[in-house]
């Protein structure tokens, strides 16, 4: 029973959807079924919420490894957690927006939670040369053909690109660097991401008949097939 | 009782500001005359021609596709058009209603706290006044009673519509740049929207072209024009047969699995390699670090991946190895849980899952990022696979596991995130191979009989693209192509 009402569900939900793409009048199904998700997600929160505290609580009352890190992590959660309820420094009254300027919450979000996340991401930027150096080396003929294909698709942002093959005549354009960059990204490139863009069609509608056919149930805890 | 004298006083509003509009309109007509005077020494554009128009085909109604002529001033002649204006005609009911719709925005947005934007001196300025003056629940009784309303009068709009060109206006619906000949009327199906089209209702349409001295010259009226619903959307044909050939496919094959056929798939480096650094987790005694990525439990990768974490769960579970899973929405978490569960319950260790080996971090991008690399680089994970749906983050965390000395198995369907993964991971899943992964790691038969039936989906996908390639030289070739296209 615990398998069988998910499974049924499932098929029916699943076999509803596929036919409101072809029928007219269904085709905002879709849309109306992910309102049940929001509805359920909305209750999702409070579990996630209670799991994030339960486990730094354990970590801290069994003085785990860096157990300090949990009480960073708590006392930021329950932190904007009031800031956000009663809605603390809010300039007009409580039916006045959270995010309102000059509010606690808006304060700390946009002083300290803003910040930290940008430098996150910024830290992208060093990855992306760490990881480009790995890729760039000339190890086999694949990897080599790959660093030509970046050498050359480098070159033709920049203006060096422009001036080291400016000399070609324009008849020969396809060769100056800029022109063969936007070649690579056109056709080489564009195609192989079009040969996966259709294995992932593909695949998507595989996974999809094996759920809803009840071939793949493993999402349900169940390993059987 | 106190809500119907509402109403009258709604409909008095509207009234007044009707004929407040009415006034305007007056005092705006003589300023036309006056205009028009000034006009008259400009010359007026020719008017656009042969004005058509046809219910939109296979939708669910409520829309039209109107066609006509460029003007002869439109790119030659006097060159004068700037655009065409469409406009409508509308009964006076519609128009009424329209009024009342107004003040279902009023109310809604005073329920809705967001009558800021509302100018002051304006007719939903002055409803406002009205309406402020009760609690919410007589507003939300004021609202359910004015949509009642408008749902009763919406059924007269039909008969309303015959009365043309009587007891109606011109209601303007949209500009177009010169040069265009078609316009897509594509009206609201819902009845208590402002562009709501009624279906099997006199529709009215004329074209103006205007100049940019705004002089303008309209079309003849468009008319009696009628919009229906479809029930079926012909021009999806195509995808029918495609679902349909690869439903029975998969179905084939995996009857022919369950008879016992010997069905070959071909092996992927980065699913052979979940046992081994399994196996090296295990040697190493250090975690298996598990990202189900940033999707939400509805993408199709995230559901891939939850399929996947079973088998990578039952292996850790079977060789006595710590599972680490943070997971970044509370949903993915819940049902991760019971996968893990489920799956040391079927290794027969049930009493080796913690509560805490799936937990929830943030829903933050950059704060889970940081939460996971802290975990990557604390507890120094032998293994990290990452399986779903990942943005700006893959490289991040695939790069700090690469510093940490992890071997790293990633698969995922974002296009723009697979080179990331391939450069900084041991063995990437590309694409299609993330929703293979859980068949190939069961090895089982039913399984295996989808990816055969997609592996020949793929087989006859390639050989139509060559045909189509072929035949699209040739000027016969066309009717082929056309086949596969899938309109809106």
């Amino acid at each position: 029973m615990k398998r069988t009402v998910p499974l049924i569900i499932t098929f029916v939900v699943g076999t509803v959807l596929i036919l409101s793409v072809f029928i007219p009048p269904m085709e905002n199904l879709g849309e109306n079924f992910t309102l049940f998700f929001d509805i359920i997600a909305v209750f999702a929160f409070f579990l996630g919420g209670g799991n994030l505290v339960r486990v730094h609580f354990q970590k801290i009352s069994r003085k785990s490894d860096d157990f300090q890190f949990s009480f960073v992590t708590l006392i930021g959660f329950f932190v904007m957690l009031s800031a956000g309820l009663f809605k603390i420094g809010n300039p007009g009254d409580i039916a006045s927006s959270v995010t309102a300027d000059g509010s606690l919450f808006n304060t700390i979000y946009q002083s300290v939670f803003v910040p930290l996340s940008s430098t996150m991401y910024a830290l992208l930027a060093f990855f992306v040369a760490s990881a480009s150096y790995r890729a760039f080396r000339a190890k086999n003929r694949e990897a080599t053909w790959l660093l030509i294909a970046a050498f050359i698709i480098l070159l033709g942002s920049t203006p060096f690109g422009t001036m080291l093959t400016s000399w070609v005549p324009e008849s020969w354009s396809i060769f100056h660097i800029p022109n063969l960059a936007v070649w690579l990204m056109s056709s080489p490139n564009l195609a192989g991401q079009r040969a996966i863009i259709i294995g992932i069609g593909l695949g998507v509608v595989s996974i999809s008949l094996r759920l809803i056919l009840g071939l793949e149930r493993t999402y349900l805890g169940d390993d059987s097939a | 009782m106190k809500v119907k004298l509402l109403i009258m006083v709604v409909m008095m509003l509207a009234l007044s500001s009707f004929c407040f509009a009415q006034d305007n309109a007056t005092e705006a007509g003589t300023e036309d005359t006056d205009t028009t005077a000034v006009v008259e020494s400009i010359i007026l554009p020719a008017p656009p021609g042969n004005l058509t128009g046809i219910d939109k085909p296979n939708d669910h109604g409520h829309a039209a596709i109107l066609s006509w002529d460029l003007s002869p001033d439109d790119g030659a002649g006097e060159n004068s058009v700037l655009k065409y204006e469409i406009y409508k005609w509308v009964p006076q009911l519609m128009l009424d209603i329209n009024l009342v719709r107004d003040s279902l925005s009023v109310i809604q947005r005073i329920l809705r706290n967001t009558t800021s934007g509302i100018t002051e001196g304006t007719q939903a300025d002055s409803m406002k006044i009205v309406f402020e003056k009760y609690s919410r629940d007589e507003l939300f009784d004021i609202r359910n009673t004015l949509i009642a309303h408008v749902k009763q009068e919406n059924t007269g709009l039909a008969e309303a519509s015959n009365s043309y060109p009587e007891n109606g206006a011109w209601l303007f619906v949209d500009k177009k740049p010169s040069g265009t000949k078609s316009f897509v009327h594509i009206g609201s199906k819902d009845f208590k929207s402002a562009g709501f089209v009624p279906d099997f209702a006199n529709l009215y349409y004329r074209v103006d072209a205007v100049t940019i001295d705004g002089a303008k010259s309209s079309s003849k009226v468009l008319g009696p024009i009628q919009t229906s619903g479809q029930w079926y959307n012909t021009y999806r044909t195509p995808v029918v047969f495609s679902v349909l050939f690869f439903t029975l496919l998969t179905i084939y094959f995996v009857r022919e699995a369950r008879k016992g056929a010997d069905l070959y798939v071909r092996p992927l480096g980065g699913i052979e390699a979940v046992d081994d650094a399994i196996g090296r987790a295990t040697e190493m005694g250090r975690p298996i670090l598990y990202v189900l990525g940033l999707g939400s439990a509805a993408d199709i990768a995230t559901i891939a991946s939850f399929t996947i974490l079973g088998r990578v769960a039952k292996k850790v579970a079977e060789y006595q190895t710590e599972l680490l899973v943070p997971t970044y929405d509370p949903i993915v978490m819940t049902v991760a849980q019971e996968v893990v569960k489920s799956a040391y319950l079927d290794a027969g260790r049930p009493d080796a899952y913690k509560e805490d080996t799936v937990h929830f971090v943030t829903q933050s991008q950059f704060a889970y990022v940081a939460a996971v690399n802290g975990i990557m680089l604390r507890e120094l994970p032998a293994t990290n696979v990452y399986m779903g749906k990942f943005f700006a983050e893959s490289l991040i965390l695939a790069e700090t596991g690469a510093l940490a000395g992890s071997i790293q198995i990633s698969g995922t369907d974002e296009i723009a995130q697979i080179p990331f993964f391939i450069v900084a991971c041991d063995y990437t899943l590309i694409g299609e191979e993330l929703y293979a992964a859980s068949a190939y790691l069961g090895k089982e038969p039913v399984l295996l009989g989808s990816l055969k039936a997609q592996d020949y989906a793929k087989a006859a996908i390639i050989l139509l693209a060559v045909i189509g390639v072929v035949l699209a030289q040739f000027e016969f070739g066309a009717a082929f192509v056309n086949l596969f296209e899938v309109a809106n």
